[in-house]
């Protein structure tokens, strides 16, 4: 039950012992998966063995594996042990993140309206945006994702450097939750992403842990560096912008809060909102090994180790963002829950019916029936996909009523009885 | 003939906590229904500048909340100090705010604008020392 509960959307219900999931309703949070005390959620990552068919395989681990070790591990050894345990080569993202932040920076210099603009980074931020703000999808800024410039980069580079084939070189990504495999798997907007598949950093730790004392600490990969390396934690974005006026939000219902407002038309002078559906941003990702405070710390100590050079020449990003390297092509579309109708007159009397039922039930929000909220329980029961008596509460109602009325019909009967026997006696 | 749905809410003057929790139900309500979002945006925005107007400057409103197939009508009828004068208050830039409320972000005088500018249809009845009555309709197709 601790998944329906915690599920943000609502896109959970149990009944009779099992889970399911109403897909048009899931955001991919995975906050499902943190909770769930039998680990009976698990996301689908590949393994190792599903990238043989590549002839030569990329790491592009998210820059939260950089926290996940102890603190004097440089992001450049943990590169180094990515290719010491079977990748061809391993790629940071985080001079990537670097780039795309110039990009967002020359995005909000040069387009005016609409404000503020969020960021479309986290996947399970812009789900819940198709789904629920669809209102809001033109203020999600059009910037590719630092995860797919660096697959992209790594993918053409190695084309050139080796006369491969896109196809046989798969790049794969090292997530820190559920949400990113979506966005690789299902990209919001466009067909293809350049990402090959995705291991959830929890799986690929141990080995990469074993490898870590045998590798060089200095050399072999070149030095990890910029203000991409404060991606991964709250205000990371931000703080590597130069816009003033941006707010850094964490969580989902703080998320929702600040969507509302921005769907009334507040907030119109704040420039940029970076939008995690995670407390604690990435690094907080529901896949990761480290507690996320613990890493947050290491994140800081990085950026302040090596934040301080750039990675990037602002100058040529600023060439090759006018050249569209950061754009993408069309529009995301919204995803709009399914209306309790199709036809307003009928969804105007499901609508009453539903609120009418939910007079009648108990207003706890106990969970018990396998809905997350009495008010979800009466769209279920309306909608045809549960039943009324699933609700103890008018379960135990209804019995009392019929007991009560079977107590009453025997007595009358015995009462019969008596009387016929009374009346046919000799 | 099909029963129009309607629902009221209670918004009290000076509870800022609570300000702009009709407009978020009201957008919840409409997003079951089907409703375009471009229409709920509208209802939203003027929705929430009418809840501001109560929270703001009025004791206690009753906001009624109506559809039909054919359009959504909204009526805050509200005991206050009514508006004296209202086509200054309709005007653009104009505003009796106080220096507080401009420190929060409202008061730029674009309350009742933006009301009329969302809604096709805006009535304002106002009586001072009394109270102001707003109806507004958006239609749906």
């Amino acid at each position: 039950m601790a998944c329906m509960r915690i599920c943000p959307t609502q896109a959970i219900r149990v009944r009779g012992t099992k889970a399911s999931l109403l897909k048009d309703r899931c955001i991919d949070c995975g906050e499902c998966v943190r909770v769930c005390p039998n680990s009976a959620i698990v996301p689908q990552t590949s393994s190792f063995s599903d990238f043989s068919k590549f002839k030569y395989t990329v790491a592009i681990p998210s820059p939260v594996f950089y926290s996940q070790f102890g603190k004097d591990v440089s992001p450049s050894t943990i590169l180094s042990a990515l290719k010491k345990i079977g990748f061809n080569d391993a790629y940071d993202v985080a001079c990537a993140s670097e780039a795309v932040s110039i990009g967002i920076q020359e995005y909000l210099d040069s387009v005016g309206s609409p404000r503020p603009l969020i960021s479309p980074f986290c996947p399970a931020i812009v789900r819940l945006i198709q789904i629920r703000y669809p209102n809001l999808l033109d203020h999600l800024i059009p910037i590719e994702s630092p995860m797919e410039i660096a697959a992209r980069e790594a993918k053409h580079q190695k084309m050139k450097e080796l006369g491969l084939k896109d196809t046989e070189i798969g790049v794969i990504y090292l997530t820190p939750c559920p949400a990113k495999m979506l966005a690789i798997k299902h990209p919001p907007r466009k067909k293809h992403s350049f990402v090959d598949g995705t291991i959830a950093i929890s799986e690929i730790y141990p080995s990469v842990l074993q490898a870590l004392p045998g590798v060089s600490q200095n050399g072999e990969m070149p030095e990890v560096r910029g203000l991409g390396l404060g991606w991964p934690i709250l205000g990371g974005q931000v703080a590597s912008l130069k816009a003033e006026d941006c707010l850094a939000i964490g969580g989902l219902s703080e998320a929702v809060r600040i969507f509302e407002d921005i769907e009334n038309g507040k907030l119109k002078d704040i420039q940029y909102v970076e939008v995690h559906s995670c407390p604690t941003s990435c690094v907080g990702g529901s896949l990761n090994v480290e507690n996320s405070y613990i890493a947050r710390g290491r994140v800081l100590r990085m950026v302040r180790k090596f934040g301080s050079k750039p990675c990037q020449d602002r100058e040529k990003i600023r060439e090759l963002y006018r050249k569209n390297f950061f754009s993408l092509p069309g529009k995301i579309p919204p995803v709009p829950l399914q209306p309790l109708d199709e036809d307003i007159s009928k969804a105007l009397q499901k609508l009453q019916q539903k609120q009418q039922m939910y007079e009648q039930l108990p207003k706890i929000d106990c969970g018990a029936c396998g809905s997350p909220t009495c008010m979800a329980f009466a769209e279920d029961v309306i909608l045809g996909n549960a039943h009324v008596d699933e609700c103890v509460f008018i379960a135990v109602k209804n019995f009392e009523a019929l007991s009560s009325s079977l107590v009453e019909t025997i007595h009358r009967h015995s009462q019969k009885i008596s009387n016929t026997r009374e009346t046919l006696r000799p | 003939m099909v029963m129009p749905f309607s629902q009221s809410f209670t918004i009290e003057g000076r509870n800022f906590f609570n300000a702009g929790k009709a407009s978020t139900e009201i957008k919840s309500l409409l997003k079951q229904l089907g409703i375009d979002a471009m229409i709920i945006r509208r209802v939203a925005i003027a929705t929430y500048e009418a809840e501001m107007n109560v929270v703001m400057y009025a004791q206690q409103a009753v906001l009624t909340f109506e559809v039909t197939p054919e359009a959504i009508r909204i009526v805050v009828d509200d005991r206050g100090p009514g508006i004296p004068n209202i086509d200054l208050a309709m005007q653009e830039g104009y505003s009796t705010a106080t220096a507080e409320m401009r420190e929060m972000g409202f008061g730029a005088g674009m309350g009742l604008p933006n009301i009329k500018k969302n809604a096709d249809e805006l009535k304002i009845e106002s009586a001072v020392g009394k109270g102001t009555k707003l109806q507004m309709t958006i239609f749906i197709n």
